[in-house]
């Protein structure tokens, strides 16, 4: 098994010019994305750059209190992420509230299985451990809740007449959004089904991959990665779940209505 | 009977008015003056300040399904959320009889909805609409699709509606149609609604 081999600064700008294929290809097709490309290159080189510092820092102090105060930005973070890739939102901090609580729940239950049960480290909040498993958790499901809470919007808003429809008949609100509903957790689960398909052949996960690369066999590395698959994806149709329940309710009011003057519509 | 006391929303005056059973109220008024809001507000599908009693009971007292199956609204272009109207529909005797009787078959019924026509969808709409028994219609442009001759047929259907005991509520912009259908007459206009002569 070969050891781990330390990258120079050197390695990294070497590999940075690929991003010069893209920024060649916004300028020849006139896609208009070199100054996005740059500036979210630039952004992620700070925040990973800057992550990587925090950890050090965090991995030294093996502290429950920077474990938790890491984790909580960590959620924070993420639950602004999931509003900011909507293109039709909800109005309101209850938004907000709604991406965040859901994430903050999966994360919990996720890391405490994950890493309280299953890997059991010694101590428990062990840094190394518990913020990569719940960074996976929230990546993984953010995405998923993202993309179930996109599809809730805009498709409550494309089929308003078939909703109110059914209200006027007397339906509920969950009887008249029931389509709506279903589709928007069947979208929001789809990514992570779809990657358990394709991984191991068609690609190696990211934390298989470091681990790998890390000296780590191969064998014990993929037992690591299907703990984290099978975390991420109940983590995903859980927080699916919860989130598209409560967009739902956002999405109406306790008269059964359908509010789409609550749809934040850009 | 079908009380609006103050009914007030967004886009609309202040509206008070009665309807009884066996009633056909029309309402008219020049486009944009909030016809089909003072439909939706009625029927609670849009937020309002006021009260609205049917049979002496406000609607607060009760869920808004509840509210909605007794007092029904149907849009101009209603939706649909399954594939075929017979999904919609319940099949007895009388649900059939009036779709005889609106020149529809079970031709329509099962052909998937985005392959009716506009006007095939309208009438299939009223039949979904009354095929539960609600107390009150509330019927927004029930035959704007419609040519003369099939127009008529839904004008039958909305009379013996009213034979049965059933009170009607309904925007048209047909002036004819309203003195033909309405007991009663009103013109929605941004003042509030004013009566207009038998």
């Amino acid at each position: 098994m070969t050891s781990y081999i330390e990258l120079s600064y050197w390695d990294l700008v070497i590999a940075s010019l690929f991003l010069l294929i893209n920024g060649g290809a916004s300028l020849a097709f006139n896609l208009g994305i070199e100054r996005t490309l740059l500036l979210n290159g630039l952004r992620m080189i700070v925040q990973l750059g800057a992550i990587g510092f925090v950890l050090k820092f965090i991995f030294a102090q093996t502290s429950p209190f920077w474990t938790i105060m890491l984790a909580i930005v960590m959620v924070l973070v993420a639950g602004r992420e999931v509003i900011a890739r909507q293109s039709i939102g909800i109005k309101g901090w209850a938004y907000y509230g709604l991406g965040t609580t859901t994430l903050f729940f999966v994360g919990l239950v996720g890391t405490v299985i994950g890493v309280g049960f299953l890997i059991g480290p010694e101590p428990w909040y062990a840094p190394r451990f518990v913020l990569p498993v719940l960074g996976m958790m929230l990546g993984n499901t953010m995405s998923g809740i993202a993309l179930s809470l996109e599809t809730l919007t805009t498709m409550a808003n494309r089929e308003q007449n078939a909703i109110e429809a059914h209200l006027a008949m007397g339906a509920s609100r969950f009887e008249a959004m029931r389509n709506t509903h279903r589709q928007s957790l069947k979208t929001g689960m789809m990514p992570i089904i779809n990657a358990m398909a394709a991984s191991g052949i068609v690609s190696l996960p990211g934390m298989m991959t470091g681990q790998i690369i890390s000296g780590v066999d191969p064998v014990e590395a993929t037992k690591y990665q299907l703990l984290i698959m099978f975390l991420i994806a109940g983590g995903t149709g859980l927080g699916v779940m919860l989130a598209s329940f409560g967009g739902v309710y956002l999405l109406t009011d306790e008269r059964h209505r359908l509010r789409l003057d609550r749809l934040d519509i850009e | 009977m079908l009380r609006v006391d103050n009914l007030k929303t967004k886009g609309l005056p202040l509206i008070s008015l009665e309807l009884s059973k066996g009633e056909c109220v029309v309402i008219q008024g020049a486009s944009g003056t909030g016809k089909s809001l003072l439909l939706r507000a009625i029927a609670d599908l849009d937020p309002a300040s006021g009260q609205v009693f049917l049979d002496g009971a406000e609607r607060q007292e009760m869920s808004g399904p509840e509210w909605r199956r007794q007092l029904r609204y149907v849009a101009a272009e209603s939706g649909w959320w399954e594939e075929t109207a017979r999904q919609h529909i319940p099949s007895t005797k009388r649900t059939r009889r009036w779709i005889e009787a609106l020149g529809l078959s079970d031709v329509q019924l099962d052909r998937k909805i985005s392959r009716l026509s506009t006007g095939e969808r309208q009438r299939l709409s009223l039949v979904r609409a009354i095929s539960d028994n609600p107390k009150f219609l509330l019927l927004d442009e029930p035959t704007s699709a419609l040519d003369a001759q099939t127009a008529a047929l839904v004008e039958e259907l909305i009379r013996f509606q009213v034979l049965s005991d059933r009170g009607i509520l309904m925007v048209t912009h047909d002036e004819e149609q309203a003195k033909r259908l309405g007991d009663r007459r009103y013109r929605l206009t941004r003042q509030g609604l004013e009566a207009e002569a038998a």
